[in-house]
């Protein structure tokens, strides 16, 4: 498709290759403007999912209801985690895809720029249908994000709102993932052989398989509800001939995939990060990649480790405590390998470096307890209870948003030309993961005590921790306004970057201005 | 006020988190950090498993952070260090690669013995099944001591508590209406379904949680060792009230609950259906008014009132106080979300919580519907 049909430069009619004003954003066909609308699309559905989560905090605050009903409750958990899953989570990594992919690869920008555009255009119509789903009779959807069969069939006019936008969201990822896959086979610059391409290149490669390979997998689950509650279908009911197992089944099946696409790009970014702030190179570039790949591939076959208490038989059981167990592995040889990094480097701690390390500890922390609940028979105790709730937040906030932190301080000299406030990154640092910790750790204990998840109410002994929890979770999010003013001020003006603020030994885009041209790398740079 | 007090006690709490464990030894759930006291053998090879985790696991992380932050302190630019270029080692790789997947091989081990015995739920001594309704629970002894007891147990707590109108008991929002009683000792299989939606049957002193799925039977089992009442949670996302439909057990000795069986079978005889029998609208309303209480108030409400645009008003509704076989019919089919009670409720509570219904706030029709009455509508 991507013919490259010869013609002279100086025919160019400049005009159109530079569009300004409203047509700028809405037709944009340049990665990094697309990039760039992604991570504000992103920010602020974070922040929209932020205030659902106080709202569930603040009623979680004492035992009792005081404010919110029981089922506008579930609406509060449900529509958080759909809306930071697949509104702020996904979006922000696959902004840093748009913006750092081609510069990465010395590429002029994304194989497919139209479809590119068509990917983010997409994402806010479906994130207003997500919203205000909350404002139809019946609300917003309260199944959990997970949207159980057959509870889901009992749901209001806001839940064929939330499929809609599911389905356009699956649509954009799965073009987004074309696109990427497609630019970083076809377009590295010559002399880039893949062993030799950036780590956060090969985390979003084997991430857009995974994505091509699951998010119709989604959709097929989604739509099977859909048909079950409005088109007579029996897939989930079993009165029909069908069953609601079937359906965990079918969505974990996407679902496990899809936390390690989650993490995966965050691996990327903190592979980048980590060996620019020891000064030394990333130890065992090569076992990265395979570890990399193999947790993508195991990711494929743990799915049912979320349905241990449906009633599996005992190798089902066996089976898959097994192959979670495995992932172990791989996971331990990252952590390994940035340990090693780190050693015996010469570490200066800014702002990226320490939302990376951050990341290292916490996520590991995250790491283990996931470990623990792969164990089948302690699952039985710890499934649908807080202790789950805690662990996927410490790896995907102290995880994923940590190393989107990272990312962001990291290339917000090179995307603005302006060196970000870095006391103020700091602070906003430290300020988050204290309160990441204050919010989530108690969430262990709240779980091994006994206390379920997805409760609007609670018994007395869990009310201490409930406090502490809430007061953390106020504390992280006000935190997240400081990031805001971080950005907007270095945008704003700064010390100017220079093309190398961090002094990287490598990456193409380091080469570049700090902002780089509007077209970069139309003549493809040669890498040695 | 209370707004203030609860900083203040937040306050406090950030100060002192330790001593808030006294406090809770008066409370029905004693653990605050760890899994509930084992009361099973299950149980207990669930908690010494996690303990081994949390060991191996503790382990690991001091040794692989303690090396992080020494390595964070001593390879410090502003400390001087200067970077090493080495970036492989193959051989260290491989270590790394295989001492964890031994680790792994080495927990699984342990774990797989448990899962083993977890499932095995051969030779019951008893056999109740569990049915998981929005939002209580139904038990039916099937087989053994007990055989042919049935009844359903909903959250006993006054919505008074739970709206911050009353203080909140010690056992609040894990108490009900009627208790599932066991004896000790004895090996007792539950088969759990549903009605409706995915529920999930729990008892955390047990080592017990088993999804209750409408339309299949999934099973699990459990043998007491000690005497005493153990509380537990739904634990699937079953709609609104999934907060509040606690399980609570009571395992008694052999002779207790024999006692307790005996009891039961002589209550169930008494109030076994005499469908000719015909009762005065005071008795109707009293006995409705358990039914109601136990069966219709969740969705509408003490005051009759309901929930707007979810639960319709009983109290003035157009239904209740319109034509007697559509209510019957009502009450017996159900509609849209309201269940049909012909499964779950005899024809003298349909016709005990009809008359409450008909009778009371600003209903006054003065029917007393008899149980023949509903027996001949359900023909």
């Amino acid at each position: 498709m991507s013919a490259v049909l010869p013609h002279g430069h100086a025919d160019h009619d400049h005009h159109d290759e530079h569009p300004h004003g409203w047509r700028r954003w809405l037709f944009a066909t340049n990665h990094k403007d697309i990039g760039t609308m992604y991570l504000w699309f992103s920010f602020t559905m974070f922040l929209v999912g932020g205030v659902l989560a106080l709202g569930i905090r603040s009623e979680l605050f004492q035992p009792g209801m005081q404010i919110v009903s029981p089922e506008v409750f579930n609406q509060l958990t449900t529509m958080h985690g759909l809306i930071m899953v697949f509104g702020a989570i996904m979006p922000a990594f696959v902004g840093f895809a748009n913006w750092m992919i081609p510069l990465q690869i010395g590429a002029p920008d994304m194989a497919f720029a139209r479809m590119n555009n068509f990917s983010f255009w997409l994402m806010p119509p479906a994130a207003l249908l997500l919203m205000t789903s909350f404002f139809v009779p019946g609300g917003a959807v309260a199944a959990g994000w997970t949207l159980y069969a057959p509870l889901t069939v009992q749901m209001g006019p806001g839940m064929d709102m939330a499929i809609f936008a599911m389905h356009i969201l699956g649509a954009s990822s799965i073009m987004g993932s074309i696109n990427i896959v497609t630019t970083i086979l076809n377009m590295r610059a010559p002399g880039m052989t893949l062993m030799k391409m950036p780590m956060f290149c090969w985390t979003w490669l084997i991430t857009a398989y995974l994505l091509i390979a699951v998010m119709p997998v989604l959709a097929g689950a989604i739509t099977m509800t859909l048909t079950d509650r409005h088109f007579g279908t029996s897939f989930f009911n079993a009165a029909g001939g069908g069953d609601p197992v079937m359906y965990q089944h079918i969505f974990w099946f996407f679902g496990h995939p899809e936390v390690y696409i989650m993490i995966l790009p965050a691996f990327g970014i903190v592979s980048q990060i980590v060996p620019v702030f020891a000064r030394k190179p990333l130890f065992g570039y090569a076992s990265m990649v395979y570890a990399t790949a193999s947790i993508a591939i195991l990711s494929f076959i743990v799915w049912a480790h979320h349905m241990f208490t449906t009633g599996m038989p005992v190798t089902g059981q066996l089976f898959f405590m097994y192959a979670t167990m495995l992932i172990a592995v791989p996971t331990g040889v990252k952590v390994f390998n940035w340990l090693a990094t780190m050693w015996k480097g010469s570490m200066s701690f800014e702002t990226p470096m320490l939302f990376s390390v951050g990341f290292i500890f916490v996520f590991t922390m995250g790491g283990f307890t996931g470990l623990i609940l792969a164990v089948a028979p302690i699952d039985i105790q710890l499934q649908d209870t807080y202790y789950v709730v805690a662990h996927f937040h410490y790896v995907l906030v102290a995880g994923s948003l940590f190393a989107l932190f990272a990312g962001a301080y990291y290339w917000l000299p090179k995307w603005t030309g302006h060196m970000y406030d870095e006391t103020l990154g700091k602070t906003h640092f430290w300020l988050s993961i204290i309160f990441f910790n204050v919010t989530f750790f108690p969430m262990h204990f709240l779980g091994l005590a006994g206390m379920p998840r997805r409760y609007a109410d609670y018994a007395l002994q869990f009310a201490d921790f409930n406090m502490l929890a809430t007061i953390g979770a106020f504390g992280f999010g006000l935190t997240q306004l400081l990031f805001l003013y971080v950005v907007l001020k270095c945008i704003k003006g700064g010390k100017s970057a220079g093309d190398n603020p961090w002094h990287a030994p490598d990456g193409l885009e380091w080469t570049l201005s700090s902002p780089p041209p509007y077209h970069s790398f139309e003549t493809p740079p040669v890498v040695k | 006020m209370k707004l203030k007090l609860a900083i203040l006690k937040s306050a406090a709490l950030a100060a002192g988190l330790g001593l808030a464990g006294a406090a809770a030894a008066a409370l029905p759930i004693q653990s605050k950090f760890n899994l509930a006291p084992p009361v099973t053998q299950i149980a207990e090879e669930i908690y010494s498993l996690h303990t081994l985790m949390l060991v191996i696991c503790g382990v690991i992380f001091v040794a692989v952070f303690g090396v992080m932050f020494y390595s964070i302190w001593k390879h410090r630019a502003s400390k001087g260090a200067v970077a090493e270029t080495w970036h492989e080692n193959t051989k260290v790789e491989i270590i790394w690669t295989v001492i964890p997947f031994l680790i792994v091989i080495g927990m699984a081990i342990p774990a797989t013995k448990t899962v083993v015995a977890m499932k095995d739920t051969s030779n019951a001594d008893l056999t109740i099944k569990v049915t998981g309704y929005q939002w209580k629970w139904g038990y039916d002894y099937l087989r053994g001591e007990g055989e042919g007891i049935s009844f359903v147990s909903s959250l006993a707590t006054p919505i008074s508590q739970i709206m911050g109108r009353d203080p909140k008991n010690a056992n609040y929002l894990l108490e009900v209406t009627e208790p599932l009683v066991v004896p000790v000792d004895k090996k007792v299989r539950i088969i759990t379904t549903a009605a409706d939606v995915i529920h999930a049957w729990w008892v955390p002193a047990f080592g017990v949680k088993q999804d209750a799925i409408p339309g299949f039977a999934r099973d699990t089992w459990f043998r007491a060792e000690k005497v005493g009442t153990y509380r537990g949670e739904c634990a699937e996302l079953c709609g609104k009230d999934h907060a509040f439909m606690p399980v609570v057990v009571v395992v008694k000795s052999a002779e207790d609950y024999a006692a307790w069986v005996a009891d039961r079978k002589k209550a169930m005889a008494a109030a076994a259906e005499d469908p000719s029998k015909v009762y005065e609208l005071v008795a109707l309303k009293t006995m409705g008014a358990k039914v109601y209480e136990a069966n219709c108030q969740v969705c509408h409400q003490a005051n009759g009132k309901g929930v707007p645009n979810a639960f319709p008003a009983l109290d003035g509704s157009k239904v209740v106080n319109g034509p007697q076989a559509d209510v019957i019919a009502l009450l017996l089919n159900g509609k849209g979300a309201m269940p049909a009670w012909k499964g779950n409720l005899s024809a003298t509570q349909i016709a005990s919580v009809i008359t409450y219904v008909e009778n009371s706030w600003g209903n006054a029709t003065g029917k007393a519907i008899q149980p023949a009455e509903v027996l001949a509508a359900k023909k």
